[in-house]
């Protein structure tokens, strides 16, 4: 395989930027809501039931623990849904990607476009769910503008696992599988509504395996405006995962793509 | 070595061949396309067709063999080769979600081609094409005629040196077609090189000024239109339906070329005038007419009558 990356990869990310326009209305609407209602839910109901939560040797409302987490889990499924369903539909049932291939770009440039697509989606989410948010209070600013740049790359990361799966499925209902299997445990396992010292000891070092984990822990740390160790090792951990996972999603849509 | 004054080939394929696993789906096959000329290639269902011009435009690698295009090496230089073509596949590639001229607009930047430049070669492909007042409608609202038309225009953008398409009128009604046809026709007078493929037989005739019919991956004929049917017919068929016995006798006794499918009986008859009169005085039948030959008569001898399924 011959991989052959140029800067033509943007020509795929203003393709979507430009569909994604077209219902700006529809695409902003989610993250707009759903922090409010995540937030009504918890803050009203559960605060009656939670005082406080301790985090870093300090004890904060419920509210403001899980704010960041909303903001990580939002970047999970924006990443992860535009680069299974969302690139499926393109790839499978719109010919997108073949009509592109029949142009000067290449399998490998759809690919990234597609990935960094998916990463500036949830950038874009992220940056809408932070702007509702603080108007409770709940992120410390100049820190809380490096949220941006960590939902992008922990969108590259998560775009990366769900071209693989792209890359492998033959139906698009089988996307249900790794939702099933892999998004809604992290959804609910990986320090997002408790912290994860709440786990089982074993729990808690399968918790640290999983990349989720890992992006509420530097949300969160930069929510608070901390630099602390946990940040670092979410950020080295991402970058980490996102060496392997993006080549490896290269790998197998290649194999899927060219015939 | 090529002569100097021997003008270049835009498509010289050598031995190509491409294989998914076990099965070959072109076989060792090689043919050249010259400037300005319209190619056809001619195949039923699974002969091998589509394999064979997404090598050529550089969607699938070589199992074997070579393919320059524009004199270029496929192999090394696709990204070049690909700036300079265009192409129109089988299935509808438009954005749904976009308009028409966001079509071209998203389209032309994966050429590079800037906005302003973009705009105006648009605006005159939709008024070549009929489609201007269709500008602003989105794709999914569109005629299967209109869609067709668009995909070609779309491939235009990047103003190619040389079009390819792949069945560009399957599933389209009469009308359509031939509007098609029109708009093929005289692309092809403005000096495009044209390489399409087909299972229209009218299609091949109208358009192509040479072709090859194809059928598991290898090549069976090659030429003209009117040399193929000249090489494999003859000018005229008389078709006899309902033949009686006796006729088959006589027709095998004369050593006329034919094809006996029961109730239906087919000779390639160089005397046709004269044979006709013969054999409607002379033998009972539910009908009997004298025709020209077609190049739908020349594929079916080649590639045989079976349903390909």
């Amino acid at each position: 395989m011959n991989v052959n990356i140029s800067i033509r990869f943007i020509r795929i990310w203003q393709r979507n930027l430009t569909v994604y326009k077209e219902s700006w209305k529809v695409n902003f609407l989610p993250p707009l809501l759903e922090p409010l209602f995540y937030l009504l839910a918890f803050g009203i109901g559960f605060s009656g039931m939670i005082d406080s939560v301790s985090y870093a040797s300090k004890e904060v409302s419920y509210v403001r623990f899980i704010a960041p987490s909303l903001v990580a889990i939002n970047i999970m499924n924006n990443a992860f849904f535009e680069n299974t369903f969302g690139s499926f539909v393109r790839m499978y049932y719109q010919k997108t990607f073949d009509a592109m291939m029949a142009t000067p770009l290449n399998a490998e440039e759809i690919i990234t476009g597609e990935i960094v697509w998916g990463a500036t989606k949830a950038a874009i989410g992220t940056v809408i769910m932070l702007i509702v948010i603080s108007f409770f209070g709940l992120v410390s600013y100049p820190a809380g503008l490096l949220i941006v740049f960590a939902a992008f790359l922990g969108g590259i990361a998560f775009g990366s696992v769900a071209m693989i799966f792209t890359g492998i499925v033959a139906r698009i209902e089988l996307f249900n599988l790794p939702i099933f299997l892999f998004i809604t445990p992290m959804f609910l396992f990986s320090g997002t509504f408790f912290p994860i010292t709440g786990l089982p000891l074993w729990a808690q070092y399968f918790a640290l395996l999983l990349p989720l984990t890992h992006l509420v822990n530097l949300v969160r740390a930069l929510s608070f405006g901390l630099f602390n160790s946990e940040a670092l090792i979410g950020f080295c951990y991402l970058i980490i995962f996102c060496l392997i996972m993006f080549p490896l999603a290269i790998f197998k849509m290649h194999r899927r793509l060219i015939k | 070595m090529s002569d100097i004054n021997e003008p270049q080939p835009v498509i010289d394929a050598c031995n190509i061949k491409k294989s998914f696993g076990a099965f070959t789906a072109v076989d060792d096959i090689s043919f050249s396309v010259d400037k300005g000329m319209c190619f056809g290639i001619l195949g039923p269902n699974g002969a091998g067709k589509t394999s064979t011009i997404r090598m050529i435009y550089g969607f699938s690698p070589l199992t074997s063999g070579d393919i320059f295009v524009f004199g270029l090496d496929i192999k090394k230089l696709h990204r070049k080769i690909k700036a300079r073509i265009g192409v129109c596949q089988q299935d509808n590639t438009l954005d749904p979600d976009l308009t028409v001229m966001q079509n071209f607009e998203v389209f032309a930047r994966y050429f590079n081609i800037d906005r302003k430049t973009t705009l105006e070669r648009a605006s005159s492909l939709l008024k070549f094409f009929a489609l201007e007042q269709r500008r602003d409608a989105r794709a999914t609202e569109l005629s299967g005629g209109m869609v067709r038309r668009l995909v070609i225009a779309r491939a235009l953008i990047n103003q190619p040196e040389l079009l390819i398409l792949d069945e560009p009128t399957t599933g389209l009604d009469p009308q359509s077609r031939h509007q098609v046809w029109e708009k093929l026709e005289s692309l092809k007078k403005q000096g495009m090189t044209i390489l399409l493929t087909t299972h229209y037989m009218d299609e091949a005739a109208r358009l192509c000024d040479n072709l090859v019919i194809m059928d598991h991956g290898k090549i069976l004929a090659q030429g003209s239109p009117q040399s193929l049917i000249s090489e494999y017919t003859g000018e005229n068929i008389i078709e006899v339906a309902e033949p009686e016995d006796n006729l088959r006798t006589f027709s095998r006794e004369k050593k006329v070329r034919q094809e006996d499918l029961g109730h239906r009986l087919i000779i390639y008859a160089e005397n046709g005038p004269e044979l006709y009169q013969e054999i409607c005085g002379r033998f009972t039948h539910k009908s009997c007419i004298l025709r020209s030959a077609t190049l739908e008569d020349v594929f079916l001898k080649l590639t045989g009558r079976e349903l390909r399924e």
